[in-house]
């Protein structure tokens, strides 16, 4: 017979029981072999319309703290043959999307902006302890349990990728939101794109729709001249992007 | 925070602050007073011979201050042993704890045993109390002073030296590898920068022993060696024309390529690093010292006069240098890497990266020194009652 004290004695455990049946059951990957995958990230600058639906997409996703950003949309306009000053925003790195261009003439356009999980990364290359590493998938993550917060990675990025978490104290950038790739999920970017922009694209499985993509259109990676091996394709990039 | 331009959202804040300023300008000191000192051991360079210990307590009293702005500055200072741990072997930062060990342990700290340990032995029996205690334990219980034992001292001490110049250069010319070696900026991106900071150290060193040697002269109220200071300021000229020529080298080389970031850089020269750079580094900090100390190799200039253009230009240079790692380090850091844009470094007051601590770490190293001076004095000859016994090295060449 169940008395009232030992009511009271199971109600924490039930608490606890009750709170793991409404989490659902936890996503695993017991397929996921990471040496199967090497993972990029397609972009299509025509078709991106700077909502910043992926920028609000990634902070929810990831606790990206305000002011800090794993990915942005830069808004570009290009006046005429002057390719080498374009006309560059993006207020708030996009995340509210962007109030009415006041440039006239010339082309406007957007460009998504995050880590470009580089094969010979330059922020990997410099860490003194490793704490930022490219895992065996193509994926560069951060070990924050680990990372000494000397933010020397954050200096090597050409992109602008990193930076410190003003509350962790360690460096942060995109993981390619590697906790949903890996159970077979798309990235929070590419989930939330209302217009296919963003592609996640896995470069070693043939039957990726990414092959065939980049056989038949004309595609660029960000600053090719530094030779770090950028896994983010842009379809139709304009010279003037930095 | 004032934007001028586009930035990249996450390049606004700055990264590294003025102690990363401190740090190249502190180990650059160290490295340039040992090179000063080895002058005399090595290159026999007989008139520097009254800074030659003085030189020595400098490099130390610098070198334990070293580490102390990087470790201010990590996010996760409690972390920073990993370095010494699992060092990540392509990484520039990860070799600096094995060359700050190695230069601190194997060249400083030995040499300075093996040159002071005859005087030790002397203090630790002539001294009473907690003195005696002291040096009995910087004996190391070794108390043989007999002329053998001696002149192993020397010639292991010489050996030292003669590693220790390297190490220097590999202390200070690693600094400017983690700069010169970041792809990502072209402000620093230069494989002359290794050569540069090596020869900006030696410059610094010089002019910082010099000015402490003419301050303690004085403070003791002992009549400064001209022949010493003369000949210092003549090496501080060689070395500073072969920087300037360097630096110079580096800037010409920039102005006639004109690569895609220079007229980034070259609007940052003329704007924000104006003062620091035109003025302080090129002008104040380098051109007129060399003019002044050349002017002295040319013309008869009265002790008087020499002594105090001496003292002036050691201040410039000093004001110069500091100005040359603060345009390296924060000036790579105000410009966007899209060349798009400009930020600015607001400089705190009272923080952990502020105005205080820097000052602070620019002052501990004196008190250092004056801690060492106290317990070690460099005084040799005539100043302090000990006479160092020639070198082996020096022997020879007499011979």
């Amino acid at each position: 017979m169940i008395t009232r004290r030992k009511l009271l004695m199971l109600l924490p455990a039930a608490a606890m029981a009750w709170e793991y049946v409404a989490a659902g059951t936890p996503e695993i990957s017991p397929n996921y072999s990471r040496p199967e995958h090497w993972w990029g990230m397609l972009v299509d600058i025509d078709k991106c319309i700077g909502c910043g639906n992926c920028v609000r997409a990634c902070a929810a996703e990831n606790s990206v703290p305000d002011g800090y950003f794993r990915t942005w949309v830069e808004r570009y306009h290009v006046a005429g043959w002057q390719q080498e000053t374009p006309q560059v925003d993006s207020p708030n790195g996009g995340k509210n999307g962007f109030p009415p261009s006041k440039a006239v003439g010339g082309k406007n356009f957007f460009v998504p902006k995050m880590c470009n999980h580089c094969e010979d990364s330059p922020c990997t290359q410099v860490c003194p302890v490793g704490a930022t590493f490219r895992s065996i998938d193509g994926v560069v993550l951060v070990d924050e349990k680990y990372c000494l917060g000397c933010r020397y990675c954050i200096q090597a990025c050409p992109y602008g990728c990193r930076f410190l978490h003003p509350a962790k104290h360690t460096a942060e950038k995109c993981s390619l939101c590697y906790h949903r790739i890996t159970k077979g999920l798309t990235t929070a970017c590419c989930e939330s794109c209302p217009t296919g922009a963003r592609q996640l694209a896995d470069l070693k499985n043939p039957k990726d729709p990414i092959h065939e993509y980049l056989k038949t259109h004309s595609v660029q990676v960000l600053k090719p001249h530094l030779a770090t091996g950028a896994k983010v394709y842009y379809h139709d990039l304009d010279g003037s992007v930095r | 925070m004032p934007v001028d331009g586009f930035m990249y959202p996450n390049e606004i804040e700055l990264q590294w602050s003025v102690l990363i300023v401190v740090y190249p300008f502190i180990t650059g000191l160290v490295a340039g007073a040992f090179i000063l000192a080895s002058l005399e051991r090595i290159f026999h360079v007989a008139a520097v011979k009254p800074t030659y210990r003085l030189a020595l307590l400098t490099a130390l009293a610098f070198l334990l201050v070293a580490p102390l702005p990087l470790q201010l500055h990590l996010g996760h200072p409690e972390r920073s042993l990993e370095m010494y741990l699992t060092p990540h072997k392509t990484s520039a930062m990860a070799m600096f704890g094995f060359v700050y060990l190695w230069y601190l342990m194997a060249v400083i700290l030995l040499e300075i045993w093996l040159d002071y340990r005859h005087e030790i032995v002397l203090f630790s029996q002539s001294t009473t109390g907690w003195k005696r205690l002291l040096y009995r334990a910087l004996s190391l219980g070794s108390s043989n002073i007999s002329e053998g034992s001696l002149r192993v001292d020397d010639r292991v001490g010489w050996v030292v030296t003669l590693i220790g110049i390297p190490s220097a250069f590999l202390l200070h010319g690693y600094v400017g590898f983690i700069f010169g070696s970041v792809k990502a900026n072209p402000w620093w991106s230069s494989p002359l920068m290794p050569v540069v900071f090596i020869f900006s150290a030696m410059v610094s060193g010089i002019s910082i022993v010099l000015l402490i040697y003419m301050a303690a002269m004085k403070l003791r109220r002992q009549s400064i060696d001209m022949r010493c200071v003369d000949t210092i300021a003549q090496y501080l000229l060689y070395t500073f024309i072969i920087d300037f020529a360097l630096e110079m080298l580096d800037l010409i080389h920039r102005i006639y390529e004109a690569d895609e970031s220079f007229r980034s850089l070259d609007f940052m020269l003329h704007t924000q690093l104006f003062f620091s750079q035109v003025v302080l580094q090129i002008v104040l900090g380098t051109v007129i010292p060399i003019l002044t100390i050349g002017f002295i190799q040319i013309f008869d200039v009265p002790e008087k006069l020499r002594r105090m253009a001496y003292a002036v230009c050691g201040c410039l240079t000093i004001v110069g240098i500091f100005a040359m790692r603060w345009n390296v380090v924060i000036g790579g850091q105000l410009f966007s890497k899209s060349f798009l844009g400009y930020t600015t470094y607001k400089l705190d007051l009272i923080s952990r990266e502020g105005e205080l601590v820097a000052a602070a770490l620019l002052i501990l190293p004196f008190i250092i020194l004056a801690v060492l001076v106290k317990i070690l004095p460099p005084w040799t000859e005539s100043q302090a009652g000990f006479v160092r016994e020639p070198s082996v090295c020096e022997l020879g060449k007499e011979a």
